[in-house]
């Protein structure tokens, strides 16, 4: 090795480190002041110096915060449930069936998915007061289908659509039913790209926070984003930064480790969403 | 018989397609008219179902939002957000591409720490990065002062409220970017720069003359894509610069006339002006990125 190539080697190896350092170390900070209590808090440090969990203890008393986690479960689920049963119904008929108007079909559905959430704030508001949702988890989980079931069904399309022809043919020719077909030849191999599709359902709708904001009032109705965006101090001059960091390493946990577990399915699910379409 | 199987076929896929359709007519398409309808009206949130028509009061009354300096101020932040994220996106996510391209070890570790931004939502973003950003408290002045760049303690979020939201984005959104360019990356045909290795061509101007040509298809519809994002921004904004008036962008000041000042036919005349931008993009989006139909 050259003394060229060494220095190379390590100024590669620089950018690398300096690339993880930007990507992780806000996350690394909001561990680091979580653990710090009183005028630690104030200090800046680097390292930790001591384990303290108090933060994480008083977040969980002084607000619902355990609602509001609950809450957020709750919707995040059933807009996962439903985006999917919805998304693999709609994906068979437009991958496998030749009918007329079908790319404009998919095009309109792909259209829906770039609408700004803001667009229709209005008309939705108006329509979840008519429907009596006002206030409710599942005015969240219908409003939500707006962003999760175009994204799914585009996915779901296109993975459906690279299955081979001869695999429904035989249960074609056996008078089999479509709901069978789905349901006992597809869907078996769909699970890939359900659980793709599903995970990037789950974290959109955990981290919405527009429709969440205005379609509730009340606390014990509020998702995880919404009651850290709205935790306040005695004034706005003293926000409670030790429990807010202690609420956002909480509510950020389950995301990175999920992100890590299932890396390359999210990558690809990203990628399958945008690019390749 | 065959003719009799594939028409029942049709007829299921309606019916399979139905749910679906109907969903979206309900969470999409009906409250999309709904807020076009508003616009026209001077609905108050107290009393929806009271709305007399204006016709174009909403847009160009004497009040309207084309006479507006606050709603032309809230435009030019939203342009100008965009114009700025979307070009250091792009090009910080080019740079993190071409180093995840290269094969070392470790890269899957350094790929799911890059991942981390992409996945922290951007509600706890927003908090953590004005914890970061903190006047006098902030990890970001201690640093800067400690390095000499600064000599007194910045305002970020209230005299720098912009950069301190382009900061955040651009760190928050660049994962994204980079994956896009990645997978674009990985694409691309080994013999190209096999070819220029052997010419000696400088590694600089392989990636001038070979790559970025190549990816450009690629690249354009992942900063499209990104800037349809960027257009609608409305969370980190909220929670990072509360307060400021002035760096309100376009759905900011939607929601703002729509649910503080409960005037609904503003708002959503606010809210249809900004759909129209975004779906102008779409379809460039989708000119662009020549999306394929299923029917060949």
């Amino acid at each position: 090795m050259t003394a060229g190539t060494a220095i190379k080697k390590g100024l590669f190896f620089l950018l690398v480190v300096a690339i993880v350092l930007y990507a992780v170390f806000p996350f690394y900070y909001a561990i680091l002041s979580s653990l710090k209590t009183g005028s630690e808090l104030f200090r800046v440090d680097y390292f930790p110096l001591a384990w303290n969990f108090d933060n994480y203890v008083s977040v969980f008393k002084q607000n619902p915060f355990a609602t509001n986690i609950l809450n957020s479960v709750l919707v995040a689920f059933f807009t996962v449930v439903l985006s999917l049963f919805l998304g693999v119904t709609a994906a068979y008929a437009l991958a496998r069936v030749r009918f007329r108007g079908r790319g404009l079909l998919l095009l309109t559905i792909l259209g829906v998915s770039m609408f700004p959430q803001v667009a229709v704030l209005s008309g939705m508001f108006q329509l979840i007061r008519t429907l009596g949702l006002h206030n409710s988890l599942p005015a969240l989980v219908l409003s939500y289908m707006i962003f999760t079931l175009p994204f799914t069904v585009w996915v779901l399309t296109t993975f459906m659509r690279d299955l081979p022809k001869e695999l429904e043919e035989a249960a074609i020719l056996d008078g089999a039913s479509p709901w069978k077909i789905l349901t006992r030849v597809f869907l078996p191999l769909m699970w890939p790209a359900m659980v793709t599709t599903g995970l990037l359902a789950f974290i959109a709708a955990w981290n919405e926070f527009l429709f969440a904001l205005t379609f509730t009032l009340t606390n014990d109705k509020r998702t995880v984003p919404v009651g850290i965006a709205l935790m306040s101090g005695a004034s706005s001059h003293e926000l409670p930064w030790g429990n807010i960091m202690a609420a956002s390493v909480v509510v950020t946990l389950p995301l990175v480790a999920l992100v890590l577990v299932f890396q390359r399915r999210i990558v690809s699910g990203l990628t399958a969403g945008a690019v390749k379409g | 018989m065959a003719d009799k199987l594939s028409r029942s076929r049709v007829r299921s896929a309606w019916v399979f397609l139905a749910p679906t359709l109907i969903v979206l007519a309900l969470v999409a398409a009906w409250p999309l008219l709904r807020t076009i309808w508003y616009g026209f009206t001077d609905t108050s949130l107290l009393e929806m179902e009271k709305s007399k028509w204006v016709g174009l009061d909403n847009y160009t009354g004497k009040g309207g939002l084309l006479h507006n300096k606050e709603w032309w101020q809230a435009v030019r932040n939203t342009l100008w957000f965009t114009l700025l994220t979307v070009s250091i996106e792009t090009v910080l996510g080019t740079i993190i591409a071409l180093v995840l391209h290269r094969s070392f070890p470790g890269r899957g570790l350094v790929r799911a720490a890059v991942l981390i931004p992409w996945a922290i939502p951007t509600i706890v973003s927003a908090r953590m990065w004005s914890w970061m950003l903190n006047d006098q408290f902030g990890i970001i002045n201690h640093m800067l002062l400690g390095l000499g760049i600064i000599d007194t303690p910045k305002a970020w979020t209230a005299d720098l409220a912009m950069t301190s939201i382009v900061l955040v984005d651009v760190w928050k959104t660049t994962p994204f970017m980079s994956l896009l360019i990645l997978a674009a990356l990985q694409m691309l045909p080994k013999e190209c720069y096999e070819a220029a290795q052997i010419d000696g061509v400088h590694p600089v101007k392989v990636f001038f003359r070979v790559t970025l040509p190549l990816i450009r298809p690629a690249l354009m519809v992942a900063v499209i894509f990104r800037a349809l994002d960027a257009v609608r921004v409305f969370d980190l904004v909220y929670v990072l610069t509360t307060g400021t008036k002035d760096m309100a962008t376009m759905s900011i000041y939607a929601r703002q006339q729509l649910i503080d000042f409960n005037d609904v036919g503003y708002g959503s005349a606010a809210s249809t002006l900004l759909f129209f931008i975004v779906a102008l993009l779409t379809i460039l989006y989708i000119f662009v990125g020549r999306v394929k139909l299923g029917d060949k």
